[in-house]
This record gives structure tokens, sequence and C-alpha cells, in this order.
């Protein structure tokens, strides 16, 4: 029965994303795009991609796409595989099996130069014997449009980055941001299909940073253009990305958009990875005390294989039992954190517990470190073994 | 010397500010004056001083019997060798250097350090080892030399030669200073030229060449010095044929032994003057154009 159900979850989540929401249009400076994009629903497909360095299988197996005009960001630790797909869909790198479509056109044997990719690296890679201008122009002039064309798409593209007071720079001359934002304006140039952005904000301190990405989030909303960025803070991928595609190992993990993987993760890593959780064991879930009349909703297959995953935010603290199934756990630290507190608990068994309180809520408490309070779950995702997700229980 | 000086200095600009930036704000230690004036000190005896020798045995007579011997005509035949020599050399080292730089730094192969190794060979052999390496190889009594010479095609004692063992002798200059520059610049924006749709060959010309073109300037400067101030290799393979392989440097040595020192002494403050505005004018260029180019981190 579980595993229908995962299937089912496969064949409609995992490797599809949610089409466009929006129509596809942007200023009217942006037409060229239009032309290219506009025809097809999809922006980037990605089929069966698999590389491998050595004995490394950095890319095994990844198969998503992007719809056209979307924001997508590609979730990972380090070592997932998330730049090397990036690349691979560029043309830098070329995968030993798989394919990629670039706005329903085969792209898995184009070169470079032809894919029409906009490609944004984490050090910006500008050119530096150029000044902000000659950077823009580039693409341009390589592609032999009229001067007087060119001037004014590298205006335009100046005015959209908001570096036109600028434009005489050096890149030695600019802050990491600025550069990062010429780097955008100069791959966004060329009216690529697709634009590429690995790990855009890394280099960036994180004032900028945030900045940087409402902004990039905002351009996006002007521009449209299909847009797929690597990252493995998954605070970026929340605040930026219509949806997410979650890497690990090379694999595909899950997708969609970041609400519903936040809410419904499918494996224990997507729990992990998207917030902190905290992992209990079976025996201490069926450890908890529960009254007659409202038995413990949880079946556990598996016995032992199985964890469950609650979240700090989805444990609620009371100095007195009710009818909820609950464990009793000693405050052992709170720490005050602005709008929340959190709280380091221990239960009966030793398992420590991480819970997360309104500030409010906890002041209403007068919580005191070292007393006992009563603990009660109100979300449980419960896996067995490492991959399948069994159940999600809302108690 | 002096160049390796020029470079030190043009490479860490920030370090000399700094220290200006100190000794403004507190006394200069006695130490440090001490440690000053004996560098400058060495320097004037090491440099200055001969070169002044050098001048004033060129000029003791005025600048009419100077530029009487410059003007002659087996001196202008030696410097006009001489440049030949120095062009033909820097052109073809600098196309090979750029290539094996690229080479050594992207690609990986097997006897790749080996190869590294071996750039640095004619750094290590003698110049006259050198000479003698193409003698016994191309020598009219050798079995390739003779076969050449069968065609028509001498190659000791003749030009083929002189650019042969010139090219060994500054191999290593242009490929040493491009490496480092090449491993530096890396290949993100060659990367993104490609993306933006530029092909290789664009890519090249327009990316890659400008940003290692002061790596590249400094090894063609060295290079061509090189060419123009190389003896010892030119010696065993010239055949020294007045007017015909006789080079610059030749001519001064030929000139010292034929006991017209004055001939000599002229030739060499051409020879040195023109080394010396190369490397003048390379730092100027230098600092005219780079300021762009280096961010602070």
């Amino acid at each position: 029965m579980t595993m229908d159900r995962r299937i089912a979850w496969w064949d409609e989540k995992r490797f599809r994303l949610d089409g466009p929401e929006r129509a596809v249009s942007g200023p009217s400076w942006w037409a060229g795009s239009e032309r290219r994009t506009g025809v097809d629903e999809v922006g980037i497909v990605v089929r069966d991609l698999a590389k491998r360095y050595g004995d490394f299988r950095a890319v095994d197996g990844v198969s998503f796409e992007v719809p056209s005009g979307q924001l997508v960001a590609l979730l990972g630790p380090s070592g997932s595989g998330k730049s090397t797909i990036l690349r691979i869909i560029a043309g830098l790198e070329v995968a030993d099996t798989g394919e990629v479509e670039l706005t329903g056109e085969d792209a898995t044997n184009m070169p470079v130069q032809r894919r029409g990719v906009g490609f944004v690296f984490q050090h910006y890679a500008l050119f530096r014997h150029m000044n902000v201008r000659q950077n823009v122009a580039f693409g341009l002039e390589v592609q032999k449009l009229p001067k007087n064309e060119i001037k004014t798409r590298v205006e335009e593209l100046l005015e959209l980055v908001q570096m036109r007071g600028l434009a005489e720079r050096y890149p030695s001359q600019l802050s990491g941001g600025q550069r990062q934002r010429v780097a955008l304006a100069r791959a966004l140039a060329p009216r690529p299909k697709v634009l590429l952005l690995d790990e855009p904000f890394g280099a960036l301190d994180s004032k900028v940073r945030d900045e940087l990405r409402t902004w990039l989030r905002r351009l996006h909303d002007e521009v449209h253009v299909t847009s797929l960025f690597v990252t493995h803070d998954q605070q970026e991928a929340f605040e930026v990305a219509d949806q997410i595609v979650v890497l690990n190992k090379g694999k595909v993990e899950q997708m969609g958009r970041p609400q519903d993987l936040y809410e419904r993760p499918i494996t224990p890593f997507v729990t992990e990875f998207l917030g902190t959780v905290n992992v209990l064991k079976v025996e201490t879930v069926l450890g908890m005390n529960v009254p007659d009349e409202a038995p413990l909703p949880l079946e556990v297959p598996g016995g032992a294989d199985s964890s469950i995953y609650v979240r700090p935010h989805d444990l609620e603290i009371s100095r007195h039992r009710d009818q909820r199934p609950s464990w009793v756990a000693r405050v052992r630290r709170m720490t005050h954190l602005g709008a929340l507190v959190r709280l380091e608990l221990t239960l009966f068994d030793g398992t420590d517990l991480l819970v997360q309180l309104p500030s409010d809520r906890a002041r209403e408490l007068a919580l005191e470190q070292g007393e006992d309070v009563h603990v009660m779950p109100k979300d449980v995702k419960v896996f067995h073994g490492e991959h399948t997700f069994v159940e999600n229980y809302v108690i | 010397m002096a160049v390796d000086l020029a470079r030190t200095a043009a490479r860490a600009p920030k370090l000399r500010t700094r220290v200006h930036a100190v000794a403004r704000r507190a006394p200069i230690p006695i130490g440090r004056r001490l440690l000053t004036a004996a560098v400058l000190s060495w320097f004037a005896l090491m440099v200055l001083v001969p070169t002044c020798a050098l001048l004033r045995a060129a000029f003791s007579g005025g600048t009419a019997p100077f530029f009487a011997a410059v003007a002659s005509a087996d001196a202008r035949r030696a410097f006009g060798l001489t440049l030949g020599l120095a062009g033909v050399s820097t052109v073809i080292n600098t196309v090979f250097g750029v290539a094996a730089a690229m080479v050594l730094v992207r690609h990986r192969f097997w006897g790749r350090g080996l190869v590294d190794g071996l750039v640095d060979l004619p750094f290590a052999v003698s110049p006259v080892i050198a000479g003698l390496m193409l003698v016994v190889l191309y020598g009219p009594t050798s079995w390739l030399g003779g076969r050449l010479d069968g065609l028509g095609l001498r190659v000791v004692y003749n030009w083929p030669g002189m650019i042969l063992v010139n090219l060994f002798v500054t191999l290593p200059f242009v490929v040493r200073e491009v490496v480092p520059v090449l491993r530096e610049f890396g290949v993100d924006q060659e990367e993104v030229a490609r993306t933006l749709g530029a092909g290789r060959w664009t890519t090249f010309w327009r990316v890659t060449l400008p940003s290692i073109r002061w790596g590249l300037a400094y090894g063609v400067t060295l290079t061509i010095a090189r060419s123009l101030g190389e003896f010892g290799a030119l010696l065993v393979v010239s055949g020294n044929v007045l007017g015909r392989t006789q080079t610059t440097t030749l001519y001064i040595h030929e000139q010292i032994e034929s006991f017209s020192p004055n001939s000599s002494y002229a030739a060499s403050v051409v020879l040195a003057g023109a080394s010396f505005v190369l490397l003048i004018g390379m730092e100027t260029l230098r600092k005219h154009l780079s300021i762009h180019e280096h961010p602070e981190n």
C-alpha cells in the first residue's frame, strides 16, 4: 500500500514541475526572447543525464523539466552534482549519457556558442580588460549585430541592472554586487533562450546577497527568461525560486514548489535538508503517554528501521497534560531569537528535542530551565529506511 | 638583473606604497638606511659604473668618430642581421610559447612533467653547448647535414642555423612568463565568452590574448633582449662570416680581436641602448595600461 503511494508521488510530482502560471511576456524591449521561448511550454528538458569522473558518479540519471519563463533552483549540498548539471546544460561539460533540450530543440551535441544560453558564474568572470559597457556588448558584438542596435541594447541592459552611471568603469573598480549585476546584464544581452546561474550570490556578503536575491526575483518577474540557478542554500532557493529541484549524490530527490517540498518531503534527505528537524526513534514515539480515549494514530511499519521526523515548530509545549499523546521532557536550555524562542529539551529516554515557540507563547508559559513540561507533536513524518516515505500524520 | 628588479617592483606595487606610508610616519631606523645605502651602492658599482665606463670609452674622441663607426658598412650589416634574427626568433617563439603555455596549463597528458622541465633546459645549458648540438646535428659531416647540403640547404654556418640556435636559446622566456598568467586567468572568462556566442578563435583573440598580454609582453621583451645579446651559441653556429653571418655581438667581438676597439665600443653602446629602450618602453606601457586590470582582492 505504501509502495503505491510512493509511485504515485514519483510519477506526478517527482519528475515534473508545474507549468507556467503567468503568461510569458515581458516589457516590449524583451520582445526578442518571446519569439524563441514563448512557443514552447518547456524551457529546459534534461533526460537521464549521467556523468562520471573516474569512479565518482557526479550525475547519476537525472531528469527534469523547467517550464518556460520560470525561475527554478537546483538545490543540493556540495558534491550533489548540481553545478555539473548546469554546465552540461550550457554545453561546457559533456554528459556521458542523456539528453538536453532547450526550448524544444535537441541541444545534446550542440556546441556551446550555438546554444543560446546565458551563464552567470559565482565569481562573475567579467572580462577584466573591458569596461562595463564593453562587457555587456561582447555577446552582441561576437554575433555581429549592427552597431546602432548593439548600442541601444547595451543601454537598455545597463538601465535594467542600474549600472548606467558606472558604464565606463572596469571590473576591478566595482563592488561584488555591482560585478554580479554586470555579469547578469552581459548574460542577458544576446537574449538567451535560457539563463543559467551557478551559485550567483555565493561570493557576496550576506547583506548584499539578500538585496541581490530580491532584486533578481523582481528582475525575473520583469523579464521572464527561463532561468535555472544552482544553490546550496535552501533559504535562497525558497526566497527566489518558483520551483525547486532537490539533488543529492547526483540524483533528484524531489522537485516541486518550495511550500510543497517543505510540507510534504518524500525522503528523509529532503526533510533534513530543507530545515531543522528532530529525528526520533520508533521506541521514543511508542513510549509516549497516550490517553485511552485518543490512541496513538501512528502505524510504524518496519519497526526499528523507521524514523520519525518532527520539525521544531510542529511541537507544542504545555504545563498540563491534555487529551493528546505527549511526552514529558525537561527544559535544558532556552535561547531567545527575537520573535522565536528555541528550547532544547531532553525526553524520558535521553533523546534531545529541539522546539521553537513564538516568543509570546514562551512568555505565557513562563518556562524555567530544569523544569519538566509536556510536549505534544502536531505534525509527524514517518520514513522507512533511507527512501520510503510512509505517512504524514497530523495529530 | 635589472630586468628582475624591475619585475619584482612591478608585481608588488601595493607593497611599495605601504613602505612609503610607513616611512613617512616614523623616522627611518638607522639599519634600514644602511641597507638602502648598501643596495644602492652595490647597484651603482655593478651596473652604473661599467655602463658609464663604456659610454666614456665610446665617446672619448667626440661624437663624430662614434657615428662614423656606427655608420660603417660592416656595422650596419651586423645591426641588420641582429634585428632580423631577433625579429624572426621572437615571432616564432611567441607563437610557440603561447601554444606551449596553453598546453602545459590546460592539458593533462602523459609526460607533461617531463616537457615542463625540458622547457627550462635552454636556461641550464650553456649557449656554446647549444650551438655545438646544432653543429653536430646539421654540420656538413653529419648524416642530416649532408643530406640537407645535397638539397642545397646549408644550415650550419648560415642563417637557418643561427635562427635555430637563437630559437633554442630564447625558447623558455615566453612560455615561462605566460604560464603563471594563464594559470591565474583560469577558464571562467573563456567559458563565458563561449556561452555568449564566441567561437574558440574569437574567444582566444578577444578574451584570452588580451588577458595574458602583459605576461606575453614581458616574455617577448626578454626574448628580444636575449636575441640581441646572444653571442656564444651564434659564435659556434655562424662561422662568423663577415657581412653574411656576423651579428652585432660577433662584430663587437671581432673588432676587439682585430685591434679596433672604437668600432666595438660604438656598436656596444648601440646594442645596450636598444635593450635599455626596450625595457623602459615596457615599463611605461605597463604602468599606463594595466591600472584597470588588477582587482584589489
